[in-house]
């Protein structure tokens, strides 16, 4: 069994969880049992990022059986609080994972009082000796699914809609309509920002506008199904975020961009009972299998599977690289030349547009 | 149909959980009671329509079982406040809490699972008309509701001898009280509509705007309906027409950007239902409106009928 821990339950409980909590234990050496603790910055319950964290926790657990027991908590605001969340956790774990990229500087301070126990923050870029990081190369299942878009696309409109204007959506924009102009020139993509995460009530609006505006596919980097819902209503087509959404919309997803974090989990948690835990910088994608792209639509078209298959199958063997010039910004210049690629850098502080973006 | 009545629709559906929050609360905060608990009252009332709703098969069934289960958290503020005279700020925000928790641990079991729409209301013909076709008869029975529920409440206060002594109540409670009125049960009363109120704008976001159950799948409407009753200065057709202009704001500014027009931060936008609600809170303070549109002089105070 979990223990089920919330924010709320540990601020209570603070005291007397302590005294519970053992010595943490030196690394280095082998290991009967690993402790792991978690930190998520929604709840479990979200059907989107921390929901797909947690199916990593589970899969860790299954995989790792008795040797390993975690816990975790959710609903940790990236604000002050977090730093008091990642010590509590690190008094009572051998390695902690915290999910969210505003909890870097915090695990960074919890991980130097703590050198013997390890740290895995997901989605930053700052690494000790006691501190990894791993994220995961989400655009490249948007250059599948873009793939797709540009076959399915009838009236060449594709409404996105974006959480927040950050590298990590930009790049995702970006790698989502080079692989749709590549299929087909002539089409945009038009981005509406909900400023939100996660707010389906306003994400259904966004794909209600975009809709209305004449797109006939839906592409989304929120969390919530509520886009998808809208789309099988309007009898129009999209694809999952983070989970493979087919539930809510058995017609209009046509496929979906699966985070798979149990792969890592388990790797890096039996490293630590092997005592061959290192800190890394690592950045999985397809190849990986840290992104996964689900089942597709049986209306999918046989031509369009292979065409995505190509891409996703180029990209695991390293073919096919999502930006590959050449690649023109929104004016139309050329940035990226014929046969370079953008670096892992470049990416990582992407902040325009190319061709055909409309945000 | 065209990209107005598109938009016009959607703004229809973006402002009913507002608008029977709000409406909710309005008559609370007139009865002289301050519930900040509206958005638990929201989730538990969103949660316990779609659970309902998905075990019996039934929409309707839903919506009354979300209505009790709103008026059920009221009814806990109602003995923490009116009986054991708690302060109501904290208990406001407390039942808020509560309400995000309670409701997560319900709903924990349907997440990721869809729902089937409402039946709409659907009239031979009418529906089909252009534009107010779609405009007025193409929606859920709830958004109906909501602004029946309105024109009730601005009849109720206005007009009816009960909305008389409600507003006597939020008033002056101590003359109410010398009147002969029970003070305490009034406001029980007023808590307990506010509750279902919120409970079916709740049910609203679960089962007909975004069908599904999510964790905190209000996302701060709750407080928007807050600031509504302020901005509306405690008048029911104002709530009804802040509601439909806050919700018309959000979607306006979507379109926008969707269409790359002019370009106010979407941030902006939606810091604009508070900002209009201290306006609001400025002009109804110092303007020549002071003293014409002011919240109900007991707001907030705990009545204990002493003497």
């Amino acid at each position: 069994m979990t223990p089920r821990l919330t924010r709320r339950h540990l601020l209570g409980t603070a005291a007397s969880g302590a005294a519970l909590l053992t010595a943490p234990r030196l690394g280095r050496t082998q290991m009967d049992k690993v402790r792991a603790g978690f930190v998520y910055v929604g709840p479990i319950g979200d059907h989107g990022w921390t929901y797909r964290h947690n199916v990593g926790r589970l899969d860790l657990e299954a995989a790792l059986g008795d040797k390993v027991e975690t816990t975790f908590v959710e609903n940790v605001a990236e604000g002050p609080d977090a730093e008091r969340v990642i010590r509590q956790l690190a008094t009572g774990n051998d390695i902690v994972y915290t999910t969210s990229f505003g909890f870097m500087n915090p695990t960074v301070r919890v991980a130097r009082q703590f050198p013997a126990v390890k740290f895995e923050h997901c989605t930053g870029y700052q690494t000790t000796e006691n501190l990894a990081v791993y994220n995961a190369r989400f655009y490249e299942g948007r250059a599948v699914i873009g793939t797709i878009a540009g076959h399915m696309s009838k009236s060449g409109v594709v409404g996105y809609i974006g959480s927040f204007p950050i590298p990590e959506v930009v790049m995702g924009i970006n790698a989502f309509q080079i692989a749709m102009r590549k299929v087909r020139p002539d089409c945009e993509v038009r981005v509406v920002w909900v400023n939100s995460w996660y707010d389906p009530g306003k994400e259904a609006d966004a794909a209600r506008t975009l809709i209305d505006q004449g797109a006939d596919i839906i592409s989304q980097h929120t969390d919530s199904p509520a886009p998808l819902q809208v789309a099988e209503e309007r009898g129009v087509l999209g694809f999952g975020q983070a989970s493979d959404m087919t539930a809510f919309a058995p017609t209009a997803q046509l496929t979906a961009i699966v985070d798979n974090w149990g792969p890592h989990y388990i790797q890096r948690t039996q490293a630590v009972l092997d005592g061959t835990w290192a800190t890394q910088n690592v950045w999985h994608g397809l190849k990986d299998g840290e992104v996964e792209i689900a089942p597709y639509n049986p209306s999918v078209p046989a031509d369009v599977i292979e065409a995505a298959e190509a891409v996703r199958l180029g990209i695991i063997d390293g073919r096919v690289h999502p930006f590959a010039g050449p690649i023109r910004n929104q004016a139309g210049e050329v940035v990226v030349a014929e046969g370079a690629t953008l670096s892992d850098e470049d990416l990582l502080k992407m902040d325009w547009y190319v061709e055909g973006v409309q945000a | 149909m065209d990209p107005v009545t598109a938009l016009l629709v959607t703004v229809v559906t973006a402002a009913t959980p507002l608008l029977f929050a709000a409406v909710g609360e309005l008559v609370v905060e007139r009865s002289g009671v301050l519930n900040l608990g509206v958005e638990g009252m929201m989730l538990a009332g969103a949660v316990t329509g779609f659970a309902v709703t998905l075990t019996t098969g039934s929409g309707t069934i839903g919506i009354i079982a979300a209505a009790f289960a709103g008026a059920a958290m009221a009814l806990v503020f109602g003995f923490l406040t009116l009986t054991l005279l708690a302060n109501q700020v904290a208990t406001g925000l407390a039942l808020t809490i509560f309400g995000v928790g309670l409701s997560a641990l319900v709903g924990s079991g349907f997440v990721g699972t869809p729902l089937p729409r409402l039946p709409r209301l659907v009239l031979p013909g009418l529906t089909d008309l252009p534009v107010v076709g779609p405009l007025l008869f193409g929606h859920d029975v709830l958004v109906y509701m909501a602004v029946l529920l309105t024109l009730a409440v601005a009849w109720f206060l206005a007009r009816s001898r009960a909305g008389m002594i409600l507003r006597a109540v939020g008033e002056n409670h101590e003359a109410a009280h010398g009147l002969g009125y029970p003070v305490i049960r009034i406001r029980y009363l007023a808590v307990l509509f506010g509750g279902l109120a919120a409970g079916l704008g709740g049910a609203f976001l679960s089962l007909a705007y975004t069908p599904m159950w999510i964790e905190q799948m209000t996302a701060g409407r709750g407080w928007i309906a807050l600031a509504l009753v302020v901005f509306a200065a405690w008048r029911p057709l104002r709530v009804l027409v802040g509601a439909y202009l806050f919700g018309g704001v959000t979607i306006l500014q979507l379109h926008a950007q969707g269409l790359g027009l002019f370009a106010v931060p979407s941030q902006v936008l939606s810091m604009l239902p508070y900002l209009a609600t201290i306006v609001v809170l400025v002009v109804i303070s110092v303007g020549p409106w002071k003293g014409r549109l002011q919240a109900p002089a007991c707001l907030g105070r705990p009545f204990h009928p002493t003497h």
